[in-house]
């Protein structure tokens, strides 16, 4: 699984930092850093769940 | 428990994440989406904003892929309205929309699990609705007509109440470089909600780009001959006008409910799981229930709301009463304003203690904090998310006011 996200979409409301902290940041400087672009299949529920509740829907995932 | 097939009244947000709930959790049988706009599902909040501006087209608007939504495998009923609903027979009442080509009836279907996800709609100023230029904005439709009027010309625009929706209607505007007024009715805009420190916040954004704000004021009537020429407010003073938007909240979309057996009071009365009665259940705008986190009964009408509670809603269906999980969120909004984005988590009362955890006011990027009774409760951030979404998971896990004082992020 491969996480992708488009970068002119995100406005860093930081919903995915919330489900998924270990793998989605949002610094101080207000910008979105994916801490892990490829999880594990363990991490698939919580990565679907930072594609459902992103309110730009900049998350995507392949694979 | 087996459920034979489920029905979603209303294919917005809450409704279309619902149905997509529904295949996760492995549901197969069938699935009514039933919604009374002609549009396939769309997302609401780049109304106001990037569509407004005519930045993004509709194509971007679109709440999922047609792949994605082909796979949902739905009986996907755009163009229709449901109009009763009895709780007993379970017949659900459905009308088939004016679609240019003359009103097409309506029909009867017999539900088994129904998720009631009707939304709400705007309030409109009594005597302003005949007029040409006048306007409320809720929907796809609504944002395209505004759009057209602000591209008319250099036209002057009444924004009348300075919520979230006015606000950043106004905002837009501003940026278009239209002339706007924003009547509020509060002695700040969102007081309400934020406070009147905080409100004082957003007004003062508001007036340094531009907008003539007028607080504590009422709207006495619209006036023109069969389009809007002129606002006159409760001071006695007159704006002309050439686009009136109305931003004044919204009332939920109950009434094709009356009659059903259902308990109705300013939204579909729910229980802690979202359950209205056996089968029923109701998320997003149009749903009441007790929020056990905050021992409230809650009426969310946030974006974030209408994904969890539409899948809550969903989940609910598909179990007994003995598994059946109460919905407990912490209820989570954002909205743009020029280069500001306001985020709020949790609850914010008039008389909450408050605490600047960082930045100021001055600079408008801060993290605000509440704290009620020794809990804390509440963030509000300017420019902030990322501190918004640590406070908000330290509401969830139950933290202290002082211990969410001495965090530091």
């Amino acid at each position: 699984m491969k996480i992708v996200v488009d970068f002119d979409l995100c406005e860093s409301n930081a919903i995915c930092m919330q489900i998924a902290p270990d793998i989605f940041e949002v610094r101080d400087d207000d910008f979105l850093y994916v801490l892990n672009e490829e999880p594990g299949e363990e991490d698939r529920v919580r990565v679907d769940e930072c594609v459902q509740r992103c309110p730009k829907q900049a998350i995507s995932v392949e694979g | 428990m087996t459920r034979r097939s489920v029905t979603i009244v209303g294919a917005s947000l809450a409704g279309l994440r619902a149905a997509e709930a529904l295949r996760r959790q492995d549901f197969d049988g069938p699935i009514t989406l039933i919604g009374d706009e002609l549009h396939a599902p769309y997302d609401r909040p780049p109304l106001s904003k990037q569509f407004l501006a005519g930045d993004w087209g509709e194509d971007r608007l679109a709440l999922t892929r047609p792949d994605k939504l082909d796979d949902l495998d739905l009986d996907l009923r755009l163009g229709v309205r449901a109009a009763s609903f009895d709780l007993v027979s379970r017949r659900l009442g459905i009308v088939n929309l004016d679609d240019g080509a003359g009103d097409r009836g309506g029909e009867e279907l017999v539900v088994d699990g129904l998720l009631i996800a009707t939304g709400a709609r705007c309030r409109t100023l009594r005597g302003s609705e005949g007029l040409d230029g006048v306007f409320v904005l809720r929907s796809l439709d609504d944002s395209l007509a505004i759009r057209a009027a602000f591209g008319a010309g250099p036209v002057r625009v009444v924004v009348v109440g300075a919520g979230f929706i006015g606000a950043e209607v106004a905002a837009t505007a501003r940026t278009q470089g239209l002339e706007v007024t924003m009547i509020e009715s509060l002695p700040q805009p969102l007081s309400r909600v934020l406070g009147d420190a905080m409100g004082a916040v957003c007004a003062e954004l508001h007036r340094e780009h531009g907008v003539d704000l007028r607080t504590g004021m009422g709207v006495e009537a619209v006036e023109g001959e069969g389009r809007v020429e002129r606002v006159r407010l409760s001071d006695g003073s007159v704006i002309e006008a050439d686009v009136v938007v109305v931003g004044i909240g919204v009332v939920p979309n109950t009434e094709w409910l009356e009659g059903s057996g259902l308990r109705i009071d300013n939204g579909v009365v729910c229980d802690a799981t979202c359950l209205a009665a056996p089968g029923v259940t109701a998320a997003g705008d149009v749903a009441r229930w007790p929020n056990q986190r905050f021992g409230e009964v809650m009426r969310v009408e946030h974006w974030d709301n209408a994904v969890a509670q539409g899948a809550h809603a969903a989940r609910r269906l598909l179990v007994g009463d003995g598994e059946a999980e109460p919905f407990v969120p912490v209820p989570w909004f954002w909205s743009d304003q020029y280069d500001r984005k306001i985020q709020m988590a949790g609850r914010i009362g008039p008389d909450d203690e408050m605490h600047i955890a960082t930045g100021s006011l001055a600079e408008r990027r801060f993290a605000a904090i509440y704290g009620r009774a020794g809990r804390l409760v509440g963030v509000l951030g300017f420019n902030r998310p990322r501190q918004v979404m640590r406070y908000r998971m330290l509401i969830e896990s139950g933290a202290t006011f002082e211990d969410a004082i001495a965090a530091e992020f």
